[in-house]
């Protein structure tokens, strides 16, 4: 069974290194450059395992950060989920991230996305600090112009306050 | 029966044609004073010249500067004699006439004489020669003629808009005719698109589009159907905004770790920074004569209108009254400037004389945005909400005409007025 094993993850590794470079379209799948045998059945991968980002038990799954009303501080209920994601960027060097700053629906396109990019780059000072690498992190808005509700009020203005986390093979 | 969304867009045009009377234009204001002009059925071919008069008489009307005067129903040929006498007690000043003549291989010569009942003389006449499918453009370009006469301007008829469609899970960038005529899909995405921009020779719209789940900037060379990046930067790019001369974009990057305004040639290469501040800088607009940036920032604590020298130096504030003024687009000659100011939660599109600095708001609206300039100065488009759905009207820079563009299914935004065609 080990024999049949170390076949499968040779013909995978040489199927990987003649495949030109893609983003990782799985984030479950093939992530042998870390050394770990991912085809092994019966590790559960560890924290900062790819397979955690999917995993709703893990806090890699949550990527919403909310933020209250002309305020770009992030509140400190989001700092043990930024930690989490911070790690995970160290954990996993291939990995890319990308934030997405979104901005209530009042006033002008672009001074939204304006806006929307403070809540972005907030998030992204916060994973600095707690050490994950600039060059893994980007940091963009999208404004008012995806907005998760339409509707005229509190409730909708606080849920459209926010940042989302994406990783590679999300975007 | 399921329509099409592409097929009910342009099967309807956006704007009511001559066909779907639901336009409505609003002129309010004492005294409004509007030159009563007739225009007579041109005799000829009958469906060709029913079509033009047609579209001549909705421009004239729809501009707000003319009380249309009924003309009887009677063709009068172009080179007929004037009964002055009954014009003026119809109560018109001015009379159009014309004619339209079949030629060889299937076109038409179109004639026409613009008279000055008062002065009893001829303003003057001209003659086109078109297909039939090119009369709503050779009608719109007698609407021009007899506007240009009868007001001293330059008509904007035959100039052509630019907005986003937004539908369900489909956003359009769609150029038509300034009256909304024409409708053509420039380009379509599932993702959104904000802040088309004309260049200046009207062959090229630069854009910001999300398809890349990131605001990038595009440039879209229109008869070509083809584009290129103009700015993928690190972060967001957003908010283009051409030079005069055609040659650079004013961009606003967040590279350098927030949204601060750059310069960039026209076909992305060499970025350099416009400006420094420890605030947002966003919505760059070129002067007229090239020599100034205006833009909105909050480096003061609310966002407001600057101006910076477009070779760098210090930036000016602009506006002071109010706590939220964005969006800043000046007139083609420079001298004043639409914005949108938010006044006790209202979003309304303003303007500012830039010599006195007195400022009006132009409109009862709640939800303004992105004012857009006519190329001769005398409307301002710009995109609203009524009804809970996004539309676009139109102003003139004094306030006096008022224009709804009712719309087809989706919520249109984003317009850009075009410039004159060169």
């Amino acid at each position: 069974m080990r024999r049949l094993l170390a076949i499968l993850t040779l013909s995978l590794l040489a199927a990987c290194s003649s495949q030109p470079p893609a983003p990782e379209q799985d984030a479950s799948g093939v992530e042998s450059r870390n050394g770990r045998d991912v085809l092994n059945p019966v590790d559960n991968g560890g924290m900062y395992n790819p397979a955690r980002l999917k995993d709703p038990k893990s806090q890699l799954s949550k990527r919403e950060i909310f933020f209250d009303l002309d305020s770009y501080a992030i509140r400190a209920e989001f700092k043990p989920l930024l930690e989490q994601h911070a790690k995970f960027l160290q954990a996993n060097a291939k990995y890319k991230m990308l934030i997405q700053g979104n901005a209530d629906e009042r006033g002008s396109r672009e001074y939204n996305l304006a806006l929307g990019q403070k809540r972005a780059e907030a998030v992204k000072k916060a994973l600095q600090l707690l050490g994950a690498n600039e060059a893994q992190v980007e940091a963009v808005s999208l404004g008012k112009e995806k907005p998760r509700c339409m509707e005229a009020t509190e409730e909708c203005w606080a849920q459209n306050r926010r940042a989302d986390i994406l990783y590679t093979g999300e975007f | 029966m399921r329509i099409s969304f592409r097929s009910l867009l342009l099967s309807t045009a956006l704007f009511a044609g001559a066909a779907h009377a639901q336009l409505s234009v609003e002129i309010i204001g004492a005294g409004a004073n509007r030159i009563p002009v007739s225009v007579a059925d041109f005799p000829g071919e009958r469906i060709v010249s029913q079509a033009l008069t047609s579209v001549i008489r909705t421009d004239l009307d729809r501009s707000g500067l003319f009380r249309m005067i009924d003309a009887g129903g009677n063709a009068i040929p172009e080179n007929a004699g004037i009964a002055y006498g009954d014009w003026k007690s119809r109560g018109a000043d001015a009379l159009a006439v014309g004619q339209v003549i079949p030629t060889a291989d299937g076109r038409f010569e179109t004639r026409f004489r613009l008279y000055d009942i008062q002065k009893q003389a001829q303003l003057g006449s001209g003659a086109l020669s078109h297909s039939s499918s090119q009369l709503r453009s050779t009608g719109h370009r007698i609407a021009d003629f007899i506007y240009e006469k009868l007001t001293g301007e330059p008509g904007v008829f035959s100039t052509r808009i630019a907005y986003v469609v937004k539908s369900v899970g489909r956003f359009e960038l769609q150029i038509a005719d300034a009256d909304g005529g024409n409708a053509q899909t420039a380009f379509a995405s599932a993702e959104p698109i904000i802040s088309p921009t004309w260049a200046p020779d009207g062959n090229r719209i630069a854009y910001v589009s999300f398809q890349t789940k990131k605001p990038v900037v595009y440039v879209h060379d229109l008869a070509a159907g083809r584009r290129h990046v103009a700015a993928n930067f690190k972060g967001s790019n957003s908010a283009p905004a051409w030079s005069p001369d055609g040659r650079r974009l004013a961009v606003v990057l967040t590279k350098d770790g927030s949204s601060q305004l750059y310069v960039v040639n026209a076909d992305g290469s060499g970025v350099t920074r416009l400006a420094s501040s420890a605030g947002i800088d966003t919505e760059p607009h070129f002067s007229p004569d090239g020599n100034y940036i205006y833009f909105t920032s909050d480096r003061g604590g609310s966002p407001q209108v600057y101006r910076i020298p477009s070779s760098g130096g210090d930036a000016q504030r602009v506006t002071f009254e109010g706590n939220y003024n964005t969006s800043p687009r000046l007139s083609p000659d420079g001298k004043s400037m639409a914005y949108i100011s938010r006044n006790s939660g209202r979003f309304q599109l303003a303007v500012m004389d830039l010599n006195s600095k007195q400022t009006q708001i132009l409109t009862d609206s709640s939800k303004d945005e992105s004012p857009s300039f006519a190329p001769n100065g005398r409307m301002i488009l710009y995109a609203t909400e009524i009804g809970g759905r996004g539309v676009l009207a139109a102003v003139s820079s004094d306030g006096r005409v008022k224009l709804r563009l009712p719309s087809a299914a989706g919520d249109v935004r984003e317009p850009a007025w075009g410039p004159f065609a060169k």
